[in-house]
């Protein structure tokens, strides 16, 4: 699984909290008010039944009149009225702060994420991220409007409680006061132990999420191999490690519940023999006896329910954890401060000793080799000039598509530079550099709207005739009229959510859209390689003309689409290891005809440069 | 019952988004009553195997709730009883009360350590067990259903649906139980002091009633609604970030902020919405409750005036009154995590009532020793009910065939592979292979017969070694990489950082997309199954690569009578192929050997021309 959480210093509570302050500072007026609202509710809750007491000392005196009896119920009347309706307010303060923090968050959160580089989502599982974006936040809105605020007046209740309890008897009140010490101490071990199951559950959470998402992702493959029952007993498993961090999670809590229901009990108890004596040695009234007692019933019913609160406190906590750990990602491919631009882009492409290596993935054991930074392109140095067409030839994982991300910087260079009209890449605001450079990716990704939208993505209009045209040309050039034969023709919805579609077809459409973008420099990987020979013939002859203008850089592992190119660019060991024309390298270059001939009549001589491992295998596939 | 698990294909009419019937917020009444009894028909069977334990759990909270009732008592006791007792110099009974009380408070913190743990269990038992059951149902779900009810809806489910059961499984019971114990005790005392009071009480149970089902019947809308809106986010959601490349190249960014925007402004609001429904609930039933308070306090005291109570019994009557609405709060929350935990389970046991299109035979035809013949008989097939793909023919293919299936992308090639594979059932007409219809067979016997290796060749996040030996699970280490070797991806493979065990992250990201085709192709290769399907396995490869893999292919079909099913644009692959199937159209067109077809001069003849030009 991407990201397991690594062991982590704890934040401290406070710390996590003031993370919300600048989203917070809005609402907390209405919070506050909130709060004061709910301890007015509370307040005449508490302050009904005396009430009740005076109504009677009335009634009890002689000469009471009905209407006496009337007034008293009319003063039960409004103060209950009033308590509804503060129960109301305390709500209606506090609903739409919350809500509006949650959504604020997951929007902040998914704008985010869309600007994080492509590297950070080759680490992250979607699942895992969208339990930060979903659970989480929910779990964070009903802590603020329902959870922080009984936090609050459960607090205040004890502390006032304790203040009246002091009032009524010193002597007792210590000793309620005494099971407070071993409440706090043991509160500390237990919101260690919480903290740390609570994080661990939900980024298992997440982690089932993502594996509920690759199961459904790879079904056809769990169904081609009949593995649905493997995926299961894996899927079993993980949920059944949640299911145990669960339980583990409310065992703490059990104990911290039964601590807190214990020891205040265990100090009334006490506080009971203790009491009779001092009552019966006249320390004290019976009556301050019965008022401490009552009191201290007050007292603990909100430190009984304290467990259930500190738990979604601390869950809450975690959940910000977890959110702003993604927050925290650092954007590392960004705007520039000061983007030049490119007012008439012309398309010259130079790669300028271009090196580049995957972040070392973070795996467990990804100390024990140096790094894994083997760098995948070491030195590249290759130059485009406008409208020239460049074919990329090299073996399977020599990193052409590296390179070819390189050009919109999904991906950044380690060193050196990729400059398009003698402009590094990096000086350009990323959304001009991705309106000049285009891009279709060897596995074709289609968004769940309509063919017209699907294609129209990149195109700088999308309305009007003009659009329209773009279309047609797109699909056209693409071959890919059967778009116009579908359901609802372009407007058929595709994707995810619409009408499946074939390989080939799909691959149509992701190059009408790199197309219909009309760019200055066109970067296709491997854009033909579902495509039949018939049908490859005709793109090829349409792409012939638009790619006239266009520089354009295409991965080729065909012949075929080696022939759309001016030159060929040969990719090896992480450097370009020549440049020509096909025809140049086919005579010049053996490893080019060892990565591209694929006459049997190949002379053979040709694999003489191979290395010796190369050439066993291919000694015994022959 | 109007709402019959829909046949996936009814409802997906293409281009019409939204058409999910799941998605539907407001229901007949009919319909509504329908899904309501589906799902608490699942909550009971997901409560059906802990029975024993959610008794007990209940039992645990009865018995705290006395012990803790007892406390009060005992302190009573104790100033009644007790302290004459000390005044007269005789404190066995102060011990005796101090001990009860504390035995009483160890009884009540150990059963409610006892019942959160308990319930804890209880909840995650159910949880899982619906996990499991949803996980296991999507897997045996169909590839029609996939295609339309899409990944981030079954994420959905499985994510933010279940939060709202467990919502109701971890806080809701015990406050239900232990507040319909405390206010069926305070009812008895009410009734025993002064029974009209107690009849006053009753009455007001009447607009409660009518509270309730008014909030019933918005807040299961509502929540319904939060079900949709928070699956619709979840399916951006998701979306977004698999293909965060084409979003980030296409500038996507900006439209996508808008519309998750949009989305979550809608879940917000309909969340909003459920709970301004809950804030009208529980004040509802305060006013209630305080307002009876109010009429008893009137009835009671002018009965005290006329002296037909006493005053002692009018406090006790109002305090108890007061008392009795107490829980009701908690039982709102209840109430409300009830329906919000019902329209998931609505959403959840929709799913797993979707009954799979392509279903394993009750009493299977064994077939334990396939020999690969297979056989079209008047076969016909569209997808859904969309037009037909594959109008009706018959197809032949003698086991130990090497069959080459070209043609035009979308003529229906893939189509026909897949039918071999029984990804979908046909139209009409039957396929079989050695002579047994492939709806005669177990998934057991099919799957280990035949094995297809997809257009897309996707990665389990997870080792190598792991995606390779999903081909054979209980293949050693060495049969996985004798496979590698045998495909040629052996050293590619031991290049890796951690060779065999590295990570090949999500989508197998890590590697290059023609690593990715022959670590798939290894796969197939150690399932080495009697009828090997390769739906262009190998279009993403270099061209020594791929011919590494047809030597190894070769190899494969060599070792045993093996049928193999070719799918490829390169027609290097047919040549190794006994027999060439042109298809246009959905149409075979041309049927023979390779050498036959390029003397025929036909379609073949034509592309093979064309083929053999672009070589170099
Ligand atoms: N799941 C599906 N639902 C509906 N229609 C589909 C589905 N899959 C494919 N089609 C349609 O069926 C037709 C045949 O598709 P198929 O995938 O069999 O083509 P193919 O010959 O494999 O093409 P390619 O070479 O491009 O992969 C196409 O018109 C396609 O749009
Ligand atoms: N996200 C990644 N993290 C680490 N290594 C990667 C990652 N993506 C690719 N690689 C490695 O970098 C190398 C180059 O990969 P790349 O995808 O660029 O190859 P390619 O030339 O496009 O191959 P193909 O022809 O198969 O598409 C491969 O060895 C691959 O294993
Ligand atoms: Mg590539
Ligand atoms: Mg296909």
């Amino acid at each position: 699984m991407p990201v397991k959480a690594p062991a982590r210093e704890q934040i401290p509570f406070r710390r996590s909290l003031a993370r919300l302050a600048p989203e917070a500072r809005r609402i907390i007026p209405r919070l506050v008010a909130g709060l004061g609202v709910g301890l007015s509710a509370s307040v005449l809750a508490v302050l009904v039944p005396q009430v009740f007491r005076a109504i009677i000392d009335t009634l009890l005196r002689a000469g009471a009149t009905p209407s006496a009896v009337v007034s008293a119920a009319v003063v039960v009347l409004i103060m209950g009225v009033l308590e509804a309706l503060l129960t109301f307010l305390r709500r209606i303060f506090v609903l739409d702060p919350a809500t509006n923090v949650e959504a604020s968050l997951r929007v902040t959160l998914y704008r985010h994420l869309q600007l994080l580089p492509v590297s950070f989502h080759d680490r992250w599982g979607s699942g895992q991220l969208l339990s930060r974006a979903m659970t989480d936040l929910n779990m964070l809105r009903r802590w603020l409007a329902f959870g922080a605020i009984y936090l609050v007046i459960s607090i205040t209740t004890v502390i006032v409680g304790i203040a009246m309890l002091f009032t009524i008897s010193w002597q007792l009140a210590l000793i309620f006061l005494a099971a407070a010490v071993p409440i706090s101490i043991y509160s500390f071990r237990f919101r260690r132990q919480f903290v740390a199951a609570s994080r661990r559950s939900q980024d298992q959470a997440g982690d089932l999420a993502t594996a509920v998402e690759e199961s459904v992702h790879g079904i056809r493959v769990l169904k081609a191999f009949g593995r649905s029952r493997e995926a299961l007993e894996n899927f079993t498993l993980q949920a059944e490690e949640l299911r145990a961090t669960e339980v583990t999670k409310a065992r703490h809590l059990a104990v911290f519940s039964m601590v807190v229901t214990l020891l205040p009990e265990l100090a009334l108890g006490t506080g009971l023999m203790v009491g009779l004596w001092l009552a019966a040695t006249n320390q004290i009234t019976v009556g301050a006896l019965a008022a401490f007692f009552a009191t201290a019933a007050a007292v603990a019913n909100p430190v009984e329910m304290s467990g259930a609160l500190v738990g979604m406190a601390l869950t809450a906590k975690t959940a910000i954890d977890r959110h702003y750990e993604v927050r925290d990602e650092p954007v590392s491919i960004a705007d520039p401060k000061e983007p030049r631009r490119l007012a008439r882009p012309r398309g010259a492409l130079a790669f300028r000793s271009v090196r580049f290596a995957y972040e070392p993935s973070r795996s467990r054991s990804a100390e024990r080799k140096d790094d894994g930074a083997r760098p995948v392109l070491r030195d590249i140095d290759l130059e485009l000039v406008p409208g020239e067409t460049m074919a990329l030839v090299g073996l399977t994982g020599s990193g052409k598509s590296t390179l070819l991300q390189l050009v919109p910087r999904l991906y950044e260079v380690s060193g050196g530079s990729v400059e398009i009209d003698g402009v590094d890449v990096r000086s350009l605001a990323l959304s001009d550099l991705r309106r000049i450079v285009s891009v279709a990716f060897e596995d074709t990704t289609l968004f769940s709207t309509s063919v017209r939208d699907n294609v129209l993505l990149g195109a700088s209009t999308r309305e009007g005739p003009e659009a329209e045209a773009l279309l047609q040309e797109a699909l056209d050039v693409a071959q890919a009229h059967f778009a116009y034969s579908l359901p609802e023709g372009v407007d058929t919805r595709i994707g995810e959510e619409g009408l499946s579609l074939s390989g080939g077809q799909r691959q149509r459409i992701a190059l009408a859209r790199a197309i219909a973008a009309k760019p200055a420099v066109l970067v296709l990987d491997d854009p033909l390689s579902a495509l039949d020979v018939a049908t490859e013939e005709r793109v090829e002859a349409r792409l012939r003309q638009v790619l006239a203008e266009t520089t354009t850089l295409i991965v080729a592992h065909r012949p075929s689409t080696v022939a759309l190119a001016d030159r060929v660019a040969l990719l090896r060991d992480g450097v370009i290891d020549d440049v020509g024309t096909h025809s140049e390298l086919l005579a010049r270059n053996s490893h080019y005809r060892y990565v591209i001939a694929s006459l049997d009549t190949a002379p053979r001589d040709l694999d003489s440069e191979l290395e010796a491992g190369d050439l066993d295998d291919l000694e015994e596939a022959r | 019952m109007s709402h019959a698990p829909r046949t996936a294909r009814g409802t997906s009419r293409p281009g019409a988004p939204e058409a999910h019937a799941e998605d539907d917020v407001v229901l007949s009444r009919e319909e509504s009553r329908a899904v309501r009894r589906r799902s608490l028909r699942l909550l009971a069977e997901l409560i059906r195997p802990v029975r024993v334990r959610f008794w007990a759990t209940l039992g645990m909270v009865v018995v705290s709730q006395a012990t803790k009732a007892a406390g009060p008592a005992i302190i009573a006791l104790g100033v009644d009883r007790a302290l004459p007792a000390l005044l007269h110099g005789d404190s066995l009974l102060v011990w005796l009360t101090g001990a009860a009380y504390l035995a009483a408070a160890l009884t009540t913190a150990g059963l409610t350590a006892g019942y959160v743990t308990s319930t804890a269990k209880l909840s995650q038992a159910m949880l899982l067990d619906l996990r499991v059951r949803v996980f296991r149902h999507t897997q045996r779900l169909s590839l029609d259903f996939h295609e339309h009810y899409t990944s981030g809806r079954i994420i959905s489910r499985q994510t933010s649906d279940l939060e709202a059961l467990r919502e109701l499984l971890d806080s809701g019971v015990s406050s239900l139980v232990s507040g319909i114990l405390f206010m069926l005790f305070t009812a008895a005392t009410v009734f025993l002091l002064d029974w009209p009071s107690g009849f006053i009480m009753l009455t007001a149970a009447a607009p409660m009633f009518a509270l309730a089902r008014w909030y019933q019947k918005r807040s299961q809308v509502a929540y319904r609604a939060s079900r949709v809106a928070s699956a619709r986010l979840i399916v951006h959601f998701v979306e977004t970030m698999t293909g965060i490349r084409a979003v980030k190249a296409f500038r996507k960014e900006a439209e996508n902020n808008e519309v998750f925007g949009g989305l979550a402004e809608d879940y917000r609001k309909v969340t909003a919405r459920s709970i301004q429904l809950n804030g009208i609930l529980q004040p509802g039933l305060v006013l209630i409750g305080n307002v009876t308070v109010a009429v008893v306090l009137l009835v009671a005291g002018l009965r005290v005036l006329d002296g037909t109570l006493a005053v002692g019994v009018l406090l006790a009557l109002v305090l108890s009154v007061k008392r009795f609405y107490q829980p009701v709060a908690d039982m709102a929350m209840f109430y409300n995590s009830f329906q919000s935990a019902q329209a998931a389970l609505e959403k959840v046991s929709g799913l797993l009532e979707e009954v799979p299109t392509v279903v394993p035979p009750r009493d299977p035809t064994p077939l334990p020793d396939p020999r690969g013949e297979v056989r079209f008989d008047r076969v016909e097939f569209g997808y859904g009910e969309g037009p037909v793909v594959l109008p009706e023919f018959s197809l032949d293919i003698p086991a130990g065939q090497t069959v080459a299936l070209v043609g035009a992308t979308g003529a229906g090639k893939s189509t026909l592979a897949k039918l071999i594979a029984r990804f979908y059932d046909v139209t009409s007409g039957a396929v079989m292979l050695d002579g047994v219809d492939l709806r005669r067979l177990s998934t057991t016997d099919l799957r280990r017969a035949v094995v297809m290796v997809t257009q897309e060749a996707f990665l389990f996040s997870g080792s190598v070694a792991d995606n390779i030996a999903l081909g054979r699970p209980t293949a050693t280490r060495a049969e996985v990489e004798a496979a590698a070797k045998a495909v040629g991806a052996h050293d590619f493979i031991e290049a890796l950082p951690e060779g065999y065990d590295t990570d090949v992250n999500k989508r197998g990201g890590r590697v290059s997309a023609g690593q990715r085709q022959l670590i798939s192709f290894a796969r197939a290769f150690l399932a080495a199954p009697a009828v090997l399907i390769l739906d262009e396995a190998t279009s993403s490869l270099d061209i020594p690569s791929e011919r590494l893999v047809q030597a190894g292919l070769a190899k494969l079909l060599a070792q045993r009578e093996r049928t193999a099913i070719i799918i490829a644009h390169r027609l290097s692959t047919v040549e190794i192929a006994d027999r060439v199937l042109v298809m246009d159209g959905g149409r075979i067109v041309e049927d023979g050997t390779p050498e036959e077809l390029i003397r025929g001069g036909g379609r073949f003849a034509a592309l093979h021309g064309a083929w053999r030009e672009s070589l170099v």
